[in-house]
């Protein structure tokens, strides 16, 4: 997860601006507290020369599909039209590489109790993978782990922070 | 024990000297409305001797330290201050000096001696009076290593405190929690260990895995938790004594909110499925799993009865989470939580007779109702309080509180009445508290 998180934010530093990751419209804006972005650019240097994104590496798959991550409603795992687009383009780019095996972590916010949330993340990711699944990517290519809310995007207390926290995130494993 | 209490109360009333706010019952349901009074004077000894803790008549000023401090955070009583109390000496540990205690305002008289034996072991004396009728109360010995002197005071607390309440003893105790530090999105924990009262802290893993929800083994010499370990979320048991660590199910399945049953047979977990959530059981010497529950939904949080022959758990199979009691085989599921909101994290109490709860909506709250359902009282109130544990005698809670925004967690504790709620110091942020059994 943070590791994905670094080579976005060391993309963004080398290609152009705006096409590192595509977040969904209705994403409120981060809050003030987020992730800390210190220590990044230590990171960009490795294996990334210039401007390119070697094919079916994590890279790729963040600057070619609409989304890394699905968002869900309060306590619900239900893939709604927005998470289906971009679980489609996933699948699209997965057909690409079909070597490529992947890893998609649930998550929860932090208004569930712990071990209700890690049933929740697992649920969410599950819901994730069959939608994948159904488009044709081999359930053995996919791993799931749930964090529950054990690890949050947004460290906020509002809506907008337990909403980017309700997650699917799909992160390329081995490239 | 408690017709015994009750007598002493009808003493302190019909005696015109006692103020009026010094006439309390010591009952930990129905709460109490003062604080009763207790001197604990230092433990003298009868003849100062260096040992692997200290000399022995400065352990018997820590003894008597350790033991104010207890009854002190039971909520149940109000040492008199140290610099209030003349030394006692060694000779008049059995031969109180009641007029003089009568006159500091103590109800109850603790006193002791720290003595050295021969073999390099301790003796710590404990006696406890009654100052207004004039009587001893009880008397007790405790024969420990010099380096285990923290738990006969614990041992003499337990003593005063069961023969004053009519309780059971819960000072001699240990915890297991979630030692947390590090920014929100990326905290590190590990598990730790520590007495009741915060003493003898040790961490028991190295942060480099998350790790979760740790509870006692009834022998207390066993954690069984969840981890992180190799980027799959499962079920460890880890030995107090040696650190040795052990899978207990095998698989690529989300395994979680472990708890062993009453006789430490078996472990009781949720796994997780296709999506789908059950309880199951497992020998604690590992094998093969043995399915619970099989409802579409999440199931988890289970937590068996004292007897073992029950279960209570929480499932969001009606929609939300709601608690629901089963036969430890799985059958005749019912649900008992009926009030509004949401209900997780059920614990059964050690008595039998409560089973704790985080009642969800709005914010998090701590609370208890009726093993059968029904009688339901919150206790506390913040933003988030979660995950009751329950103290060995059934009538303390400890829980853990985070806070809104920063997301830090701190380990408190709560008596039934909800009126004795206090914070448990910890080196660094703590959550996720489990309340092991009262030591041998």
């Amino acid at each position: 997860m943070n590791k994905a998180i670094m080579m976005v934010s060391a993309l963004s530093l080398v290609t152009v601006a705006g096409c590192a990751r595509r977040a969904p419209e209705q994403l409120p804006p981060p809050p003030a507290t987020t992730a800390p972005e210190t220590g990044y650019d230590t990171g960009a240097g490795t294996g990334q020369t210039g401007t390119t994104v070697v094919p079916g590496s994590q890279a790729d798959f963040l600057q070619s599909v609409n989304a890394d991550r699905v968002l869900f409603a309060t306590d619900s795992s239900d893939i709604d039209s927005q998470a289906r687009s971009i679980l489609d383009s996933q699948a699209q780019w997965l057909a690409r590489y079909p070597n490529v095996r992947i890893t998609i972590e649930g998550h929860a916010d932090e208004r569930g109790t712990r071990e209700y949330n890690l049933a929740l993340g697992d649920r969410r990711a599950t819901a994730a993978s069959n939608y994948l699944q159904a488009q044709g990517v081999s359930a053995s290519r996919i791993n799931v782990i749930s964090y529950g809310k054990e690890r949050p995007e947004a460290t906020g207390s509002d809506e907008g922070a337990w909403a980017q926290n309700r997650r699917a995130v799909t992160v390329t494993v081995g490239n | 024990m408690r017709r015994s209490l009750v007598m002493i109360a009808a003493v302190l009333s019909a005696m015109a000297a006692v103020p009026a706010a010094a006439q309390v019952e010591v009952d930990v349901t129905g709460g109490v409305s003062a604080p009763q009074p207790i001197a604990i004077p230092v433990m003298p000894t009868n003849s100062p001797v260096g040992t692997a803790a200290g000399s022995t008549d400065a352990l018997g000023r820590q003894v008597s330290e350790v033991i104010a401090n207890d009854l002190r955070n039971s909520g149940l009583f109000t040492p008199i201050d140290a610099n209030r109390m003349r030394p006692v000496r060694f000779d008049e540990v059995t031969q109180p000096d009641y007029p003089y205690w009568g006159g500091t305002g103590a109800q109850t008289l603790v006193q002791g001696f720290v003595r050295a034996n021969g073999d390099g072991s301790l003796t710590v004396g404990c006696y406890v009076y009654d100052v207004f009728a004039r009587t001893e109360l009880a008397r007790q010995g405790f024969v420990v290593q010099p380096d285990s002197w923290r738990r006969a005071a614990h041992k003499c607390a337990d003593s005063v405190y069961s023969r004053l309440t009519g309780e059971g003893p819960y000072f001699d105790s240990r915890v297991v929690y979630v030692s947390e530090t590090g920014p929100k999105n990326n905290r590190t924990k590990q598990l730790a260990i520590m007495d009741q009262d915060g003493a003898n802290h040790r961490f028991l893993t190295s942060g480099q895995n998350i790790v979760l929800t740790p509870r006692f083994s009834p022998n207390e010499q066993q954690i069984v938790y969840m981890s992180y370990a190799e980027d799959r979320p499962r079920i460890y048991t880890l030995q107090v004594g040696t650190g040795r660590q052990r899978l207990v199910v095998e698989g690529a399945s989300l395994s979680f909110a472990p708890r062993f049953s009453p006789d430490g047979r078996f472990i009781l977990f949720s796994m997780a499925q296709g999506g789908n959530t059950d309880l199951y059981r497992v020998s604690a010497s590992g094998g093969r799993p043995q399915r619970l529950t099989n409802s579409p939904g999440i199931d988890t949080g289970g937590s068996y009865s004292p007897d073992g022959s029950r279960i209570v758990f929480e499932s969001d199979r009606s929609g939300g989470q709601q608690l629901y009691v089963m036969n430890a085989d799985g059958s005749n599921q019912q649900r008992i939580s009926f009030g509004g909101g949401r209900y997780g994290t059920p614990v059964w109490s050690p008595r039998g007779d409560l089973i704790a709860f985080t009642k969800i909506g709005g914010g998090f709250r701590i609370g208890v109702m009726n093993a059968s359902g029904g009688g339901e009282r919150l206790l506390t109130n913040a933003w988030q309080d979660e995950q009751p544990t329950w103290a060995p005698n059934g009538r303390v809670l400890m829980f853990f509180r985070t806070a809104q925004g920063s997301g830090r967690a701190s380990v408190h504790s709560v008596d039934l009445t909800g009126r004795v709620e206090r914070r448990i110091a910890t080196p660094r942020d703590g959550s996720d508290p489990s309340w092991g059994p009262l030591l041998p």
